[in-house]
């Protein structure tokens, strides 16, 4: 069987600006927004979705990347994974409105050691998550709070998010 | 990769691969909480047969901000000293429950010799064999060059064109050997520099170019001049007439330094006989990358302790960072 396109790029691109217009909306007061994409393809999101907002509301926002590899549970159990960078951006995330930013919601442990990663690096005043695909199969007590698209899947499935920056393309697909 | 034993071991991809993640860990330098969990629950042993402040300091606050429990073991005062033999030892370190051996010897071999002797089944890594390798400390030294010469922009970069000079007690050297390999893996071009009672024999099969004067080797405009410490402990014969003809033929001297490019580094392992191979001027001098080199020791430790501890297998995940 064939991958089937659920999301094409004028759908990505859509999705991507509303949670830009629902985190705006979700501010009270003067927080500052600071989008932390997990990679690789959540850092991605984090700078598009941190695009809109500034041409919205300019000033307010900043992206950076928050790499999980060295919180995962199954650390000792897969051979060794090589880390990403983590660029927390300037003026840390201490009292800021963290916005993690993933591509694919799944078991949801990516989030479990994002937020163990998160407090290393400070103190948030709210941790919000947003992702382009919730695809269910929680593992974990986590939900996000913006979701670009709900796709129910069967485990079985394989959902692959394709970026432009990354692989050439837009385009999120389910294949059997 | 299970053992880190001698730097010809790896490819050009697996010593980048080493660097990049000793970038990722320096970060961890920056934060608020400078601890990581990757070895929790693991064991580190640090067993030192031979005197080591720096290196062993390095290791233990490299597993140590990795979360690994650590432990060290110096001959002196072990059991070591009661002529308890090499096997005999790691196999009791291993039955406490040692994930890693971390093994400096007076031998060269003798990590090698843990490593695939059948004794044992924990990752071995070498801290100084003899005169033989020191792994560790060529990736410091790589390291600490490409951060140098290119910056935030060092991830992926190998040293291709760089030139480095290595002045001093080559025979002696498990730090001249190691980096001669790694700066050649790389695509460094090396130079070295000794009096010819302090070459090894068979040096003219190294991929690198002799020189026999200070003078003509820094004349080549390097990017780099790694100073040896002349090695007192190892050397049972005279290799030089005087100390102070040694300082004034293969000595960074105060009128060496000017003479360098305002860029050229000035290297040095530790720990340092000033006013012997390096006068205090290019010891102290901003071209100097010594404490760099120090701080970076501890980043590309947790890296390899990194890469062998805390996965399952030996294998490398080829897809990396995949989900």
């Amino acid at each position: 069987m064939v991958a089937r396109t659920v999301l094409h790029d004028a759908d990505i691109t859509r999705a991507l600006r509303r949670i830009a217009h629902e985190v705006l909306e979700s501010r009270r007061g003067d927080g500052r927004l600071v989008f932390l994409g997990i990679p690789t393809r959540g850092v991605t999101l984090a700078q598009r979705i941190q695009r809109v907002v500034d041409d919205i509301e300019p000033g307010v926002s900043c992206a950076g990347a928050l790499d999980i590899t060295l919180y995962r549970d199954d650390l000792a159990r897969t051979p060794t994974r090589t880390p990403a960078p983590t660029r927390i951006p300037p003026g840390g995330i201490n009292d800021a409105i963290v916005v993690l930013v993933d591509d694919v919601l799944y078991s949801g442990r990516t989030i479990r050691a994002a937020l163990d990663a998160l407090v290393d690096h400070g103190r948030p005043r709210v941790v919000r998550l947003a992702v382009l695909v919730d695809r269910g199969h929680r593992e974990l007590p986590i939900r996000a709070d913006f979701v670009g698209k709900n796709l129910p899947s069967s485990t079985s499935e394989r959902v692959s998010v394709h970026l432009a920056e990354v692989d050439g393309i837009d385009e999120v697909t389910i294949e059997p | 990769m299970k053992h880190l034993l001698s730097t010809r071991d790896f490819d050009r991809e697996a010593a980048i691969r080493i660097l990049d993640v000793a970038e990722d860990m320096a970060q961890t330098a920056h934060r608020e909480v400078r601890k990581l969990p990757p070895l929790r629950g693991k064991t580190i042993v640090n067993l030192f047969f031979e005197d080591s402040t720096r290196t062993r300091l390095s290791f233990e606050s490299a597993a140590k901000r990795l979360s690994a429990d650590v432990i060290t073991v110096s001959a002196k005062g072990s059991s070591v000293s009661k002529g308890e033999s090499l096997k005999d030892t790691a196999q009791t370190l291993v039955a406490m429950g040692a994930d890693a051996i971390v093994v400096r010897h007076h031998h060269s071999g003798a990590a090698h010799q843990l490593a695939h002797a059948g004794w044992i089944d924990a990752a071995i890594i070498n801290a100084g064999d003899g005169t033989h390798e020191h792994p560790t400390q060529a990736l410091l030294d790589a390291f600490t060059i490409r951060a140098r010469r290119f910056g935030d922009s060092s991830r992926g970069h190998d040293l291709a064109g760089l030139r480095v000079v290595i002045v001093g007690d080559i025979l002696h050297s498990r730090v001249a050997r190691s980096n001669v390999w790694l700066l050649t893996t790389l695509g460094a071009e090396v130079h070295i520099v000794a009096p010819r009672t302090l070459l090894p024999h068979g040096v003219e099969h190294w991929p690198v170019r002799v020189h026999e004067h200070l003078d003509s080797a820094l004349a080549t405009a390097p990017d780099a001049v790694m100073m040896l410490r002349i090695q007192g402990e190892r050397m049972r014969d005279a290799f030089f007439p005087s100390t102070r003809e040694y300082a004034r033929e293969w000595g960074l001297t105060t009128e060496r330094l000017a003479l360098l490019g305002p860029d050229t580094m000035v290297m040095h392992p530790g720990p340092m006989n000033r006013g012997l191979e390096i006068s205090s001027a290019a010891a102290d001098s901003e071209r100097s990358t010594v404490l760099a080199q120090v701080t970076n020791g501890v980043s590309i430790r947790m890296a390899v302790l990194y890469l062998l501890v805390a996965g399952s297998s030996s294998v490398a995940d080829p897809a990396g960072g995949e989900k």
